[in-house]
């Protein structure tokens, strides 16, 4: 950090403390409360919590519906990461062409960002819905064939299909950065020698969007951990058969539906390890930014 | 690059031009969705040409969610996370950067970390805590004896209260919570050359007049760029809301009246479902932010990149 220029006072005490109050609130305290929870069993009829160790994790872990909500959160993530990814960066690749109309492609492109995941979920289960959507083709053709609500396998295609949809425009708006940092000097220089468009992208371009490409791995895998509820939601209701209950839809469910707090904390608390350790992979191994000037 | 590639062109605008339209085809099928009277919106080959029921469509939908309180209600809490987090990460970036005092990197590790678990990761306990937000002072007081002192010496019982549900604070708070913006801001001010702060010391000013006369003007991309994203960010939560607010009348937000709004048994009781007000309704709600991000497209990009949300 740079030097700094003023003694230490009563205003920069002042300039913190709104900062540090609320992160201890609303941060520090939760985070520490979750632990609480998760190593203590509230009494049927109040008289506090009793210390149990290890307990509601082993209940957790030996939960079959848990172990299934952990798949299906797997799965979720890996296919909506590849899907929005590999869609981001052929988009992206093909408008920092630049050719007419490239403005207009990038904003087609990055608008879906600000639509809300729930407004997304809706809109999916139109497109989906059996009776009503683009879907209804399918039924039209071979009845009852199609139905979210029926048959797991579908439901689960429709919730990545939602959650890439969403994932796109952020990829995309990072992908088109790095692509634009690259130095004009590096492109001429590969094309004097004779590369042609096809080959820079290859042999140019793709190597060195590496940093960029592993840093939206890991962003987009958390936030398919965390961000996926309001999809979830209103999308498929964690069903069918609970196969679409993904992780934080489960803690939701568990903590404020069935009220069962320590069962909702050390699953939190198990999750939150999770993305701690992806954060850290994160800032180990992929921080490193790449500049090429 | 001065080269003629007719084919790869074509093979440009085709693609983009495909991957447009994967993007852009839900979106239009809701679109069209909201332009239907409700029998042709559950005939089954379906409409993908609009018709022209939309303002209806729009107006039932608006009047069955009451969407005129939510609007404001949701304008409310975006203004109010954008404004606090702003102002939040301003002043706190600026007395980490410029300010020496012992503890530094340790405060700074503190806010960091916040940036590691969202607020969905840690929901049930935020959420009893939003139930009663002098919990944390209530408890070390009881720990440390303090209550206990304040009750022999005066006999007054300590019950510390001030429940969040229901109101905007609680709405707010627990968003700005994080060091999102903070770290853009002490980005920022490390750019800042030395001859800047010397100078405006050698005029005689303090570090509160250096902040509001050299450093916020020349924050102002800063905060235009931490504003949209922030706006769309508070615009679009969802399960925050959908806990801390159960008097949907008064302090509901637009994104949680959609839950409401998703056509099965329970909201139409096995009639037939609304989707025309369903899709209608998704179009008003998701509209304001699209907006945002298209007019201030420029500090929109530059804010997403430099925040890594």
């Amino acid at each position: 950090m740079r030097r700094a220029y003023f003694k230490f006072s009563w205003i920069a005490a002042a300039l913190l403390a709104p900062q540090l109050l609320i992160i201890f609130v609303f941060f520090y305290w939760p985070s520490a409360q979750a632990l609480y929870w998760a190593f203590t069993l509230e009494q049927p009829w109040g008289g506090g919590n009793t210390w149990v160790g290890f307990d509601n994790f082993r209940k957790v872990l030996s939960d079959p519906y848990y172990w299934g909500s952990v798949r299906v959160s797997v799965i979720y993530a890996l296919a909506t990461t590849v899907l929005a990814m590999g869609m981001a960066l052929t988009l992206a690749i093909f408008v920092d062409r630049q050719l007419a109309g490239y403005k207009a492609y990038r904003v087609a492109i990055i608008w879906p960002y600000a639509v809300a995941a729930p407004a997304v979920g809706l809109a999916f289960q139109f497109v989906f819905n059996p009776g009503a959507g683009i879907f209804s083709y399918i039924n039209t053709i071979a009845p009852g064939w199609w139905d979210l609500s029926k048959y797991p396998w579908q439901a689960v295609t429709a919730i990545v299909v939602a959650g890439a949809w969403k994932q796109v425009a952020y990829s995309f708006v990072f992908f088109l950065a790095a692509l634009q940092s690259i130095p004009r000097s590096l492109t001429e220089a590969a094309a004097m020698d004779g590369a042609r468009p096809l080959r820079r992208m290859l042999d140019l371009q793709l190597p060195l969007l590496t940093p960029t490409f592993f840093f939206l791995l890991v962003i987009n895998i958390t936030d398919s951990f965390t961000d996926s509820f309001g999809i979830v939601d209103t999308l498929t209701g964690g069903g069918p058969f609970r196969a679409t209950d993904l992780m934080v839809y489960k803690i939701y469910s568990d903590g404020f539906r069935g009220f069962d707090y320590s069962g909702a904390a050390a699953q939190s608390i198990i999750l939150m390890l999770l993305v701690m350790a992806l954060t850290f992979v994160q800032f180990r191994y992929v921080e490193k930014r790449v500049h090429y000037t | 690059m001065i080269e003629r590639t007719p084919i790869l062109n074509l093979a440009t605008h085709a693609i983009l031009v495909f991957g447009l339209i994967l993007i852009l085809v839900p979106i239009w099928l809701a679109f069209v969705g909201a332009t239907l009277t409700l029998q042709e919106v559950n005939s089954a080959p379906i409409e993908l040409w609009p018709g022209d029921q939309l303002w209806a469509n729009l107006k039932e939908a608006w009047a069955l969610s009451d969407f005129g309180q939510k609007f404001l209600n949701t304008l409310i809490v975006a203004t109010g996370v954008v404004v606090g987090k702003i102002t939040l990460a301003c002043i706190t970036a600026f007395a980490l950067v410029f300010f020496n005092f012992r503890g530094r990197m340790l405060i700074f590790w503190m806010i960091f970390i916040t940036l590691m678990l969202p607020l969905e990761v840690r929901i049930v306990p935020t959420y009893a805590v939003a139930a009663n937000a002098l919990t944390p002072f209530q408890t070390i007081m009881d720990w440390t004896g303090i209550s206990w002192l304040i009750n022999a010496v005066s006999g007054i019982e300590v019950s510390l209260e001030w429940n969040l549900l229901n109101s905007y604070t609680g709405l707010i708070l627990p968003l700005v919570a994080t060091a999102t913006g903070t770290f853009l801001y002490r980005q920022f001010f490390l750019t800042i050359p030395d001859e800047l702060v010397e100078a405006a010391r050698m005029d005689g000013a303090g570090p509160l007049r250096f902040l509001w006369d050299v450093l916020i003007p020349l924050s102002k991309t800063n905060i235009a760029a931490l504003a949209t994203i922030m706006f769309v960010y508070a615009w679009n939560q969802y399960l925050w809301p959908l806990l801390v607010v159960t008097d949907r009348a008064n302090y509901g937000m637009v994104v949680v009246q959609l839950s409401d709004l998703v056509p099965d048994q329970l909201t139409t009781g096995g009639g037939t479902p609304t989707w025309h007000l369903a899709m209608a309704a998704t179009l008003v709600v998701m509209l304001p932010p699209i907006a945002i991000v298209i007019l201030m497209q420029r500090w929109f990009v530059r804010g997403l990149i430099n925040t890594d949300k």
